[in-house]
């Protein structure tokens, strides 16, 4: 709206300048300066206006990438700093290190269990909360709550429950006469619990998300729907998941660069915040750490920055083929 | 003070945003704090003391204030040492932000006399022969700088359920229980009696616990006097890493690692009999064991003394007021202060003075079934004869040896081939 005002005004001005209502005696040189002027500010401003985005991100994103992407050509050590220069040297110790492939694999395994489940678990929530519901409101917040308990707190509840010897989930497991689950020794079991902790946090968010977009779905939309005889099934698949498309793109891309980055659940996972006694349950991030704040060896922590960087772009691309492919076979009349 | 956090959930509230992008948590960390340096009123000097855990110094500082009308103090407390160890480690190599006073924990005071030219050389004349030499000398780097001044000491006892003791048939009494195991040797025997009798319950904690207790009595485990990792050819290193896991696999531990879920559970479900105690540790066993009667604390160690964990403070060259900074270390670390620390929290001193004190020597503790806890930990501090050599990549093997013990102990691998991936890992970190 800001952007349209001055553009709109110099156009105004323009045409009713010489020739309007307006005396003609101006000299013509500061018209063209002032004309200059308009034109200058047409074209100018909304650079301008959107401008501090772009500062800002250039100092507090492109900085850091760069700066890392420096420091990781570097000898670099926590405490003592900057060292010689070596090249890709960091880069080839990161990608010969056996625990950064098992790290690769723990995110990549607990980010399809996490996101996967969780956005088709958003969209079933939110479905059922676009109903007419009895105290809608009520059940509105109700699913944020888990959203809004702190952390720390939740690694309480959690740690309870996935105790190896007297976790709650083991007791009932032994107490119907069932195996406990090791959790933290097993390595499928301990990135279930993790995705577990991750999904009771962020599906009520997501499905918030889905819910706004779904109320702004027009309703004669699903009218007519229904006049052409179809179910409420067919409804949810042929019209509200196609006019989603946009807002599942949102939230696919948002959980994925959140999926690849998780590091709170996994690290309070434990007391020794490694990822288990043979990194069952270390992800990128928590290797990155460990390598940065335990090794202290910020010249190859950069370099897992970057791989991780580079990484979460081509899945975030992937994902994005995907989801547009998906997304036109479903609205086909598109 | 404790290498470990009692409370392990609380130590993390780093998001994964920050961890991604290094540069910008570190800029971020060091906007957000900023110096709180700057001289407020007319004439007053803020001083910033960053400790973890619970140092007992809350009282001490306004006494402080009170005493130096210009001083003021701030108190920066982290929950766990790690968090403590994050934030200085961050701050140390952003180059601003830090407190005037910074904690440093025993483990990873190596990594810092490694640097230490970004700490105020702390020595002093006058303050010669206050601390134990051992604990000095930890602190001093090779050219005689002193970084650190001594807080609190770990010397360790056994503490012991008595209740389970009787059951088994062992003695109760604490005088008796002390003659019971001067050795490791005869602490497992003990313990493969009392398995017998009652085998429900593990003789000790955990297999870690008790093979850092032991790694703690060599003097030179992992790094030699030059800092060269020998922690592979040491035979002393092998013996410990197989007899802990021997002696787990006869059913002495409970297998759960230390400051685990689990660990911290099975203080409520009789899970085992025994455990090193450093001083710090009672408050722990206190707190896990609420409503558990029976726990005691016998005045002996197995191989003579141990010492486990205990701070220093330091004064980083970022202060601003170095000098004042200085002065106020040498005051909070001065045996009166620190024996009113002890009384709060039970912070055993680290000074030659206060260990024959009244006032430390007098202490009893009630959960411990009235046990003279005081004199008993001045006992144990004395039989402490070396300090443990560690080196700047210490914690870091420790940590890679403590995690091929839970192997082990989780049933992963055995003993031998946890052994092989440990040395793997070893030429991971050196």
């Amino acid at each position: 709206m800001t952007t349209a005002t001055p553009a709109a005004a110099g156009t105004r001005r323009h045409r009713g300048g010489p020739g309007g209502a307006r005396p003609p005696e101006t000299e013509p040189e500061a018209m063209t300066f002032r004309r200059r002027l308009n034109r200058w500010d047409v074209k100018a401003s909304p650079y301008l206006y959107i401008a501090p985005f772009f500062l800002l991100f250039l100092v507090f994103g492109l900085v850091p990438l760069g700066y890392t992407a420096y420091v990781s050509v570097h000898e670099w050590n926590l405490l003592s700093g900057k060292g010689e220069f070596v090249g890709l040297e960091n880069y080839r110790d990161v990608l010969g290190d056996r625990y950064f492939w098992k790290a690769l694999q723990n995110t990549i395994s607990i980010f399809v269990l996490s996101s996967l489940p969780q956005v088709l678990l958003a969209l079933g929530i939110a479905a059922l909360l676009d109903a007419n519901l009895r105290g809608k409101t009520w059940w509105r917040m109700g699913v944020l709550v888990p959203f809004v308990i702190a952390p720390v707190a939740a690694a309480l509840i959690f740690g309870n429950l996935f105790g190896d010897r007297y976790g709650l989930i083991n007791e009932g497991l032994q107490a119907v006469g069932l195996e406990p689950i090791r959790w933290h020794v097993d390595r499928l079991a301990s990135h279930l619990a993790i995705a577990t902790m991750v999904n009771w946090r962020w599906t009520g968010y997501n499905a918030l998300i889905f819910l706004a977009a779904m109320q702004a779905i027009p309703r004669d939309v699903y009218e007519a729907a229904a006049i052409d005889g179809a179910s409420k099934l067919r409804q949810f698949f042929s019209v509200t998941l196609p006019m989603l498309r946009p807002t599942v793109i949102f939230v696919v891309v948002t959980s994925t660069i959140g999926g690849l980055q998780i590091f709170a659940e996994p690290r309070m996972f434990d007391a020794g915040g490694l990822g288990g006694s043979d990194r069952q349950y270390q992800t990128i991030t928590m290797y990155l750490w460990e390598l940065g704040w335990r090794v202290r060896n910020l010249g190859t922590a950069s370099a897992v920055a970057w791989l991780l960087f580079g990484l979460i772009v081509l899945v975030a691309l992937v994902n994005l083929l995907l989801i547009r492919r998906l997304g036109r076979g479903g609205g086909g009349s598109r | 003070m404790d290498h470990h956090s009692p409370t392990p959930r609380r130590r993390t509230r780093l998001t994964a945003a920050g961890a991604l992008v290094l540069a910008a948590a570190l800029s971020a960390c060091s906007a957000s704090t900023g110096d709180e340096q700057d001289t407020g009123e007319e004439g007053t000097t803020t001083l910033t003391v960053a400790t973890f855990n619970e140092f007992g110094y809350e009282g001490l500082f306004e006494e402080y204030e009170a005493a130096n009308p210009g001083i003021q103090i701030k108190h920066k407390k982290s929950g766990t040492a790690p968090d403590h160890q994050d934030n200085l480690y961050t701050k140390l190599a952003a180059g601003s932000g830090l407190s005037d006073i910074e904690a440093v924990e025993v483990d990873w005071l190596a990594a810092l006399v490694e640097q230490s030219d970004q700490f105020v050389d702390l020595s002093d004349p006058e303050l010669e022969g206050r601390w134990l030499d051992w604990k000095v000398e930890a602190a001093t780097t090779d050219d005689g700088k002193l970084i650190g001044y001594g807080t609190d000491i770990g010397p360790e006892a056994i503490c012991y359920r008595a209740d389970l003791f009787e059951k088994a048939g062992l003695p109760t009494d604490r005088d008796e229980v002390a003659t019971l195991f001067p050795t490791w040797d005869e602490y497992f025997d003990v313990g493969r009696d009392f398995v017998a009798e009652v085998p429900d319950t593990a003789w000790f904690d955990s297999t870690g616990g008790i093979a850092q207790a032991m790694v703690n009595q060599v003097e030179y485990s992992f790094e030699d006097a030059d800092n060269n990792v020998i922690a592979a050819e040491n035979p002393e290193v092998k013996e410990i890493f197989e007899t802990v896991n021997e002696q787990a696999a006869a059913g002495l531990s409970t297998k759960t690692p230390q400051w685990s879920e689990d660990w911290a559970k099975a203080f409520q479900n009789d899970g085992f009999a025994t455990m090193p105690c450093p001083g710090w540790m009672l408050g722990v066993i206190e707190g896990n064991a609420s409503g558990v009667d029976g726990w005691d604390v016998a005045n002996v160690f197995p191989g003579g003394g141990g010492n486990w964990g205990g701070s220093y403070l330091t004064v980083p060259t970022q202060s601003a007021h170095p000098e004042e900074a200085k002065a106020l270390a040498a005051w909070l670390t001065a045996p009166e202060q620190q024996l009113k620390a002890f009384e709060s929290k039970g912070t055993f001193p680290s000074q030659v003075e206060a260990l024959d004190d009244p006032a430390l020597t007098g202490a009893t503790e009630e959960f411990f079934n009235d046990a003279p806890v005081g004199q008993i930990l001045a006992d144990r501090a004395e039989a402490v004869e070396l300090a443990p050599h560690k080196g700047p990549k210490w914690g870091d093997i420790h940590t890679a040896w403590q995690q091929a013990i839970q192997r082990v102990d989780q049933g992963q691998e055995s003993i031998d081939e946890a052994w092989q991936s440990f040395l793997a890992d070893l030429d991971r970190i050196s």
